[in-house]
């Protein structure tokens, strides 16, 4: 396996920086920043500290007894991502590139948000070391995650509702990088996923690492050996990259990226960028992505706004190409059907979006022996999502 | 580097303005806004309000370097469904009533992309286009791009912002056809006010390009344009135009012929309206 990205942020054809010119110098400070510091001493205890005082790492990898009998087949372990200040894995990279913002001497950032994760780990991070914080969420996901927009302003930051386009995550994140493009001097743009143009697929892979890392450590200490496959949901895929990236040298242990199906993949109503796209040109990478006939991006649909998204990293669609991991849809009836079997035999009510990996994770533990072992990422915890839950619910899973 | 064997229109007409002191006035027209008929009209129009060339805008359902002019009126045009096949199309359409002056088609790049960049270059040639204009496709992604479009003499016309520093060097060296000089930072749109600096800017492009130089975003008015008629080539009308046809849609969308005629004059002097005057 080759080392990637490369020097132009290649995961072979996949990656770049497909941006207006006015971005370009902003891309490569970044980057140039990133190189500098990302194995400075203090930079990395600074961002260790952070990660282990304020977010509660290393995060729990629990063995999900009755979850395993419940599924009848391989052992099954939960890597407690959900379990991070603020709920998610999001924050691992928001404390990675705050920090990084700082040494940078930017006092302003700005962030996009679909399910208000991100939005809510960055106003987080900015309150920490007092940024100033802009986010970017789609009208549709502010109704949506009413919540979490409660809480991105109690954290001081201001939440912009964005009304062009879809008004979700793939709108929020062209607006976010159109505010970018105007106040580039001053603002460090926090993305979120493992998306956009190089540095940022390889920098948020490089901060979310640290989940695969520890359920490296964590699985050798309870079991003495790696696993046999990880299940993970992408949307943009950072909080799976980061889970298998540490992993990809494995050829024993299977890398599953979950997909949203949404109704389903043979509807128009779904956000299966792996299974039903193809490559092309979509926010500043080479990338899967939904798009029609013409190379117009299409709508994407999920009941989690996470994964309502029709773009995918460049990394992850490299690792598809070359056949390293393999992509699954799961509907938005069996993430729910999965969010409450989780809920009720473990007593861990999961994101819509870690739903999808629970989902997943129960036919594939299905079909392999009772002595081997399957790792879900369950990258955020549910409480976001019991509003929307109770609403999907009321109108007989007519909408979500 | 391949040299095109034809003079290249855009060329033709940098040359003529220069004998005669004149800036070039070059507008830009989202395809489709309110319908491709429509479009066609529209150049014809621009043409008679003394544009020297035109840019000929592909709607795109994620239009990154727009501002919320541009992302409207490719919304309406999206919801019927053109198409960049339509919107090229527009340009044998207007030469076939008479229109002269050189097209440029301004597309972002996965709609070129999705068609194959061979097949894409092959049909601008065909359809009678002297440039392109790809605002998400930076040096470092144009090599294939670039070949491509030099084969079928086609310029690929590159933007320049005031962010791009040391870039500017190497970006206006290479340039073919002219340097588009991104006079604000931000997306297109109207605005009252220029990026500071930007006459060192525009001297600093001068100095290291071969072509002609540009300048666009953000003007809406011939103060405006003359403003840079001194330091620049030409000056490039977007958003200004695009509004005007917004505030014009009631006439334009007007099945009555009288309406829509009267339409588009409003536009043809709103257009002409921004013709800087020739130097003095």
């Amino acid at each position: 396996m080759i080392q990637v990205p490369d020097q132009h942020g290649r995961f072979g054809p996949f990656g770049g920086k497909y941006v207006p010119e006015t971005l370009m110098n902003a891309l490569i400070e970044l980057e140039e920043a990133y190189n500098r510091y990302k194995d400075d001493p203090d930079f990395v205890a600074e961002v260790r500290y952070l990660l282990a005082q304020y977010s509660g790492r290393p995060t729990p990898l629990y063995y999900a007894e009755r979850l395993t009998r419940h599924a009848g087949g391989a052992k099954i372990y939960l890597k407690r991502e959900d379990l991070n200040h603020t709920g998610a894995h999001k924050i691992n990279n928001t404390i990675g590139q705050a920090v990084l913002a700082k040494r940078m001497g930017k006092k302003k950032v700005i962030a996009e948000t679909g399910a208000g994760q991100h939005g809510v780990a960055s106003a987080t991070v900015a309150a920490l070391m007092g940024l100033e914080c802009k986010v970017f969420m789609g009208e549709e996901d502010t109704k949506r995650q009413q919540l979490n927009v409660f809480r991105m302003k109690l954290l001081g930051a201001e939440v912009i509702p964005v009304m062009s386009g879809t008004r979700t995550l793939k709108d929020a994140c062209n607006e976010t990088l159109r505010y970018w493009v105007s106040n580039v001097n001053d603002t460090y743009y926090i993305l979120g996923s493992a998306t956009g143009p190089h540095p940022y697929p390889m920098m948020v892979r490089d901060f979310q690492r640290v989940i695969g890392l520890e359920t490296r450590d964590q699985i050798l200490e309870a079991e003495g050996r790696l696993p046999d496959a990880v299940v993970a949901a992408v949307g943009g895929g950072s909080n799976a990259i980061g889970m298998f990236h540490p992993f990809v040298g494995d050829e024993g242990v299977r890398l599953i990226g979950v997909e949203a199906a949404g109704r389903g993949i043979d509807t128009e109503e779904h956000a299966a960028t792996m299974t039903k796209g193809r490559p092309g040109v979509f926010q500043g990478s080479m990338s899967y992505v939904l798009q029609d006939e013409g190379g117009q991006v299409l709508p994407a649909h999920s009941i989690s706004a996470g994964l309502d998204y029709p773009g995918i990293g460049p990394e992850h669609s490299y690792l598809k190409d070359v056949k390293r991991a393999e992509y699954v849809p799961i509907t938005d009836a069996e993430a729910l059907e999965a969010l409450k079997l989780l809920s009720r035999t473990e007593g861990i009510i999961p994101a819509l979006e870690s739903a999808h990996a629970v989902a997943q994770a129960l036919k594939t533990a299905k079909a392999m022996k009772p002595d081997e072992i399957l790792v879900i990422n369950l990258s955020g915890r549910g409480d976001k999502d019991v509003e929307s839950i109770m609403k999907y619910e009321a109108e007989g899973g007519a909408h979500a | 580097m391949s040299t095109v064997a034809q003079t290249n229109a855009i060329d033709a007409v940098f040359a003529r303005l220069k004998e005669s002191g004149e800036t070039a006035l070059i507008p830009f027209l989202t395809m489709g806004d309110p319908d491709l008929e429509t479009s066609v009209a529209l150049v014809q129009a621009a043409e008679q309000a003394g544009a020297h060339m035109i840019e000929l805008g592909v709607p795109y359902s994620d239009p990154l370097a727009d501002g919320p002019v541009i992302q409207r009126a490719s919304e309406r045009a999206l919801r019927n469904r053109v198409s960049l096949l339509d919107c090229i199309e527009v340009a044998s359409k207007a030469r076939s009533r008479g229109v002269r002056m050189p097209f440029i088609l301004f597309t972002y790049f996965n709609p070129a992309l999705q068609l194959g960049l061979d097949r894409f270059f092959g049909l601008l040639k065909e359809h009678g286009f002297s440039g392109v204009i790809i605002p998400d496709l930076p040096m470092e992604e144009d090599g294939e791009t670039r070949e491509i479009a030099g084969k079928a003499g086609i310029h690929l016309i590159p933007l320049v912002a005031p962010t791009s520093e040391a870039r500017v060097e190497r970006i206006a060296s290479r340039a073919s056809g002219f340097v588009y000089c991104v006079s604000s930072l931000g997306v297109t749109g109207v605005r009252t006010s220029f990026h500071e600096g930007i006459e060192e800017f525009l001297a600093t492009v001068r100095k290291a390009a071969r072509v002609p130089i540009c300048v666009g975003f953000g003007i809406s008015s011939r103060e405006q344009a003359e403003k840079f008629a001194g330091s620049c080539d030409g000056v490039i009308v977007g958003s200004a135009i695009v509004r005007k046809i917004e505030e014009t849609l009631p006439l334009l969308s007007s099945a009555e012929q009288d309406r829509m005629d009267e339409g588009i004059a409003a536009v043809r002097s709103f257009i002409a309206e921004l013709k800087p005057r020739v130097r003095g």
